[in-house]
């Protein structure tokens, strides 16, 4: 097994590649601007780092989300076509899912919650580092003060507001590495996991711009 | 190879995710999803819903691509991709596939302008582009009028609109008259059975002092809804047909005129026109007509090519490999402005500021 795992669905863009036993190279580059541009050189650098080639690669796991579009399709687009040009499979994983496994807690319930913009946020609570009981979900943190009130809370939705999360801790984006190894211990285990479709939990803001479709030259 | 390249192109600027695939200059697949009709009911194209619809249709679409070219992806000799000007997310979806299709296939990468593929797909309809070729690409983004020499690296502004685009003109007269979204084909019907001499509207930018390559479309657009309006006001019925084909004979009127002068006055005996308003029965029948009366040659690709498509980006890619033009580098970015002037986005190994010294001199010399 030879899993490449990628995830741009938080301000992190994040590479691992995990040969069934361990991650054997990784990469995360925080900068919410620049997924587009940051994500294949990353690839690219994770390869050469372990060795391998693109070729050896037997699946490809991705963050599904939620978060941020633009971003987040990033990831799900590359991840797709790497499925496609090298015919092995996507597996989708929920990126708070990949941040629980991280977190590292063994009993919860905890609270993981990511930046949704807007002075919302992405969250999901977990009963252990592997099992989400609810969610995801997108709120004001004021509005689910009450759901998540003394729960162990990790991500950077969280930490953004210690209001409702006083006890708020790292690790505040996803890592790859944490995904890698999340899937691989599914796939291992015979588990289905998600298909790599994206978790936007917003219908898009329909609203045509003014000069909608001008792409004139400056 | 050099000569006859096989190479795939992504095109996602907009509401048609388009992959299409070239040999040099032969069209062996254009493969089209269009997210036109969940934008219709808002009157616009709705940049988030049309970024979905690319994330979702592109792999589909690739494949078909294939499929209908009869080719493997391992026999390609490039990837292209739009890589600007287009509305930002929608060009972001394109490049992150193109660029994942490219580093997975080991095969070099074509960060192309959007423009000058609209120039470039007539290569796959007419052959070899005359040089130099003056260009009037008209759409719902774009009314510009523009002079290569040399399409992967001397494209020369010569004019665009100051407002808005004349497929914008289309669509917002459409919706005055309760025709629906996207204007540019009922009104090109309903004109049909009227009187284009019917109502004089204004033509825009058309005074001894305006300029004389830009174009301006607001005014006129506002003469009509206020036209419409008026007859509305006093109780009368809307001749729709007259004031479709009026307004349609404003547009295409100042259209042709200045792509004629600009000809004439570079000395340019090729006028090709693109972009999904060239489309237009009216816009082909009066530039023909005039076109020959000044000794020019007219070429307009079949409507198919005209509107955004993939073929048109495999075109110029084809052109990047056979010029032997630098690939683009893995941090390829969307550019939404990308200028004209920049056929496509070299990678920076190759010297970025060389090949803008390059494109100066092609430009004034
Ligand atoms: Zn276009």
């Amino acid at each position: 097994m030879l899993l490449l795992a990628l995830d741009t669905a938080t301000p992190a863009v994040t590479v691992a590649l995990h040969d069934g036993t361990d991650v054997i190279a990784s990469s995360s580059q925080v900068d919410a601007r620049r997924h587009g541009e940051l994500l294949l050189p990353a690839v690219d650098r994770v390869l050469a780092e372990a060795g391998r080639t693109l070729e050896a690669v037997t699946g490809i796991v991705v963050g599904t989300g939620p978060g941020p579009y633009t971003g987040l399709r990033v990831g799900l687009m590359t991840a797709d076509t790497f499925g496609l040009a090298l015919g092995v499979p996507v597996h989708g994983v929920c990126t708070l899912d990949g941040l629980a496994y991280a977190a590292d807690i063994e009993k919860g319930p905890f609270v993981v919650a990511t930046d949704a913009r807007r002075k919302e946020v992405y969250w999901a609570t977990y009963a252990d580092s592997r099992t989400r009981l609810t969610g995801p979900a997108v709120d004001r943190p004021a509005d689910i003060a009450e759901r998540v009130a003394g729960l162990p809370a990790v991500g950077a939705g969280a930490l953004l507001y210690p209001d409702t999360f006083p006890t708020a801790h790292e690790p505040a984006h996803v890592s790859a590495a944490a995904l890698a190894a999340l899937a691989a211990g599914k796939l291992a285990a015979g588990e289905e996991l998600e298909a790599p479709r994206p978790m936007y939990l917003r219908r898009p803001d329909a609203q045509v711009p003014k000069n909608y479709k001008v792409v004139t030259p400056k | 190879m050099a000569d006859e390249p096989l190479v795939l192109g992504i095109e996602t600027s907009c509401d048609e995710t388009g992959v299409g695939i070239v040999r040099g200059t032969t069209l062996l697949a254009d493969a089209v999803a269009s997210s036109v009709d969940e934008h219709a009911r808002f009157g616009g194209v709705v940049p988030e819903v049309a970024s979905r619809a690319h994330l979702e249709a592109m792999v589909p679409t690739i494949d078909r691509a294939l499929k209908e070219a009869g080719v493997t992806a391992k026999d390609l000799d490039g990837i292209a991709v739009t890589a600007g000007p287009g509305l930002a997310g929608a060009l972001l979806v394109g490049v992150s596939a193109a660029k994942a299709y490219a580093y997975a296939l080991g095969k070099p990468l074509y960060g192309v302008n959007h423009l000058a593929s609209h120039i470039c797909v007539d290569q796959l309809e007419h052959g070899p582009l005359p040089e130099p070729t003056m260009a009037l690409l008209v759409s719902g983004g774009h009314s510009s009028l523009l002079l290569s020499s040399d399409i992967t690296s001397d494209v020369r502004p010569m004019g665009a609109t100051i407002d808005d685009a004349a497929g914008e003109a289309f669509d917002k007269i459409a919706r005055v008259l309760d025709l629906g979204f996207p204007g540019g084909p009922v009104i090109d019907r309903y004109a049909r059975e009227g009187d284009p001499a019917a109502i004089a509207f204004p033509r825009g930018l058309t005074g001894p002092r305006d300029p004389a390559y830009d174009f301006s479309f607001s005014g006129l657009k506002t003469a009509v809804a206020r036209w419409i309006e008026a007859r509305r006001a006093a109780g009368e019925e809307v001749p729709v047909r007259d004031v479709a084909a009026s307004f349609q004979e404003a547009v295409v009127d100042v259209l042709t005129r200045k792509a004629v002068r600009a000809c004439k006055d570079e000395g340019v005996d090729h006028l090709m026109i693109g972009g999904g308003v060239a489309a237009n029965s009216r816009l082909r029948a009066l530039a023909q007509e005039r076109c020959e009366a000044a000794g020019i040659r007219l070429r307009v690709p079949r409507p198919k090519l005209c509107t955004d498509n993939g073929a048109m980006v495999a075109a110029l890619g084809a052109e990047m490999v056979a010029r032997n033009r630098a690939a683009s580098s893995w941090d390829l970015s969307a550019d939404s402005s990308l200028p004209v002037t920049e056929s496509h986005v070299p990678g920076h190994h190759h010297g970025h500021d060389h090949v803008h010294e390059v494109s100066k001199e092609n430009l004034y010399s």
